[in-house]
């Protein structure tokens, strides 16, 4: 039976990671790390889960070492964050084209210079075009229940794609909250056994990722392309297994009081919750705001987001991620995108917020949603506004 | 909802105190969130941790600006640091102090309700070592009722073990001898 405790959510994400029953974890994560993996070590060194837990030399190492376990067809999963995640980057393009069924969790932090610790999304967006199914978790429960979910959805033959769950660092991953952990039956009976198409065998040899010449290598692009975009059904499916046995649904887009709302808030990642309760005092003081949370960020559900966003004349788009030079941020273009000559398309102006940590309260969503207000009558000169910097 | 701000050094143990007390809570039925203030943390220095404890589901993350309940851990720190910044007008704080109610007040510039406790003497009595986070946790339990005693001391055998008799000890003696004034 599925059990509430208060746990920290790093602790309750790697618990999700154990009743996985994953084969081997490669980690050496630098500064700053969480507790993820050194949970991992304990519950592996206790006995209490039979995983190789592989320390190699760097976060370069750990993918590396991940994308040959998972070839040899081991379940495999590690964690990264900022600047470890950019160590690894190198070889976090390898594993979607060569359809290794990774799962990471990523716990989202700002990056250096300056040097910064804290929470922003500015590690994964650095990172977007890596090919990996990607999901934002807003609360403990959800990092546990997404984390069973990576698997499921990772591992399964019609997707074999590598996938990461995203955690924001501190404001997530740092916080004591009610968590239902799901038994070893349940679990079980969510997640089979990992059982791949193909993996290296010295008795039955193959060959994997031989060089793509020109010839061959558009082809291998479209390919992995093709099959990131078609596992959303895959991904909707093991949301909807999910629900089915535990009772809580995830929808790739979700809205909270947005059906007539005059503006949305658009947010990824556990300032959803603040952004909720933002919603709510707008709420009461008349004003028409609505929130649409994007759970679902590779593939991007583009139809979901047009159905729940579409009807709003305003969009006011946060994004974590500041993008030196660009139009404007990542979330930001995205939605500019789908939208663009879209009849009756609602207008989008893009906040960047909560960089290197700092607080994205309440006041803050009211503040965007009126500036978005003011924006939908007289044009800004830019598409995007940093909110809250000071200026002296 | 009430949000709680714990004040202490590094190393006394403030973030364990306010996880104990979410955890209690959240065996309880109760909704909780503990976190530490997020930073680089160094044994000695001023550090803070935050609570909230609600009947219905927690739906922010923001930080503790306007907290209902002010936990200090450590007899110097009212010196040091302004404890009752941003407390609600019909908040407490809840100071580990051998001091008289009047030269606290007066000292440090205090005039929100006031619960006091010598868990400095407690601690050093019960557990044999100055380390005042689970002493306190029986001043905070008799001036709020934040959590009901049994939740707590669950809590503390899940989190001490074998050491927990001991702290148990230290937080039902405090519970016995904290005032609450004004």
């Amino acid at each position: 039976m599925a059990k509430r405790v208060g746990i920290e959510v790093s602790i309750a994400l790697a618990e999700a990671v154990k009743l996985a029953n994953v084969d081997v974890i490669p980690a050496y994560p630098i500064t700053p790390q969480t507790h993820i993996v050194e949970h991992l070590s304990e519950v592996v060194a206790n006995g209490e889960l039979d995983a190789e837990f592989v320390l190699v030399e760097s976060e370069h190492g750990a993918m590396s070492c991940c994308c040959g376990s998972s070839a040899a067809g081991a379940r495999t999963f590690t964690s990264s964050s900022a600047q470890g995640l950019l160590l690894m980057s190198e070889i976090l393009f390898i594993p979607g084209p060569m359809r290794f069924p990774i799962v990471m969790a990523v716990v989202n932090r700002a990056l250096s210079a300056p040097i910064s610790i804290w929470n922003d999304h500015q590690d994964i967006m650095s990172q977007r075009d890596i090919g990996w199914i990607q999901t934002f978790a807003d609360t403990g429960q959800e990092a546990f229940d997404l984390m069973l979910h990576a698997f499921r959805v990772a591992e399964d033959r019609r997707v074999s794609l590598p996938m990461i769950v995203n955690i924001d660092g501190f404001t997530l991953s740092h916080v004591v909250e009610a968590v239902e952990l799901l038994s070893q039956e349940e679990v079980d009976q969510y997640l089979p056994p990992f059982k791949p198409r193909y993996r290296l065998d010295p008795r039955k040899p193959i060959t994997m990722g031989p060089v793509g010449i020109p010839e061959i290598y558009s082809e291998a692009k479209v390919a992995h392309n093709e099959a990131l975009k078609a596992s959303k059904k895959v991904i909707l499916q093991g949301w909807k297994e999910f629900a089915d046995l535990f009772g809580r649904q995830y929808n790739p887009i979700e809205t909270y009081r947005s059906e007539d709302a005059e503006v949305l808030l658009v947010t990824m990642g556990s300032i959803s919750e603040t952004a909720m309760t933002a919603i709510d005092t707008m709420r009461d003081k008349g004003q028409k705001a609505g929130l649409v949370k994007i759970r679902l960020w590779r593939p991007f559900p583009g139809p979901e987001f047009r159905k729940a966003a579409g009807k709003a004349k305003i969009l006011a788009v946060v994004d974590r991620c500041l993008a030196p030079g660009a139009i404007c941020g990542p979330v930001g273009a995205e939605l500019r995108s789908l939208f663009y000559k879209v009849p009756g398309a609602p207008k989008i102006f893009n906040f960047i917020a909560g960089l290197g940590g700092r607080d994205v309260t309440v006041g803050r969503f009211e503040e965007m949603v009126d500036k978005a207000l003011v924006f939908a009558k007289k044009r800004p000169k830019e598409l995007y506004e940093v909110i809250g910097v000071r200026e002296k | 909802m009430k949000e709680v701000r714990l004040h202490g050094r590094g190393g006394q143990g403030a973030v364990t105190s306010a996880e104990l007390v979410a955890t209690a809570g959240i065996d309880e039925g109760k909704y909780a969130q503990a976190f530490p203030s997020f930073g680089p943390e160094r044994r000695g220095a001023p550090v803070t941790a935050f609570v909230r404890m609600s009947d219905t589901p927690i739906r922010t993350r923001e930080k503790v600006y306007r907290p209902d309940i002010v936990v200090v851990l450590d007899s110097a720190l009212p010196s040091l640091v302004k404890v009752s910044e941003g407390l609600h007008e019909d908040g407490i704080v809840i100071l580990n102090t051998s001091m008289k109610e009047s030269e606290v007040r007066e000292k440090f510039g205090l005039d929100s309700k006031l619960a006091m406790v010598d868990a400095n003497t407690i601690a050093r009595e019960v557990l044999g070592l100055p380390i005042t986070n689970t002493t306190m946790l029986g001043a905070l339990l008799k001036a709020t009722g934040i959590v009901g005693t049994e939740a707590m001391e669950d809590a503390l055998d899940r989190r001490f073990g074998r050491l927990s008799e001991k702290n148990k000890a230290a937080m039902r003696r405090a519970f016995e001898e904290t005032t609450v004034t004004g």
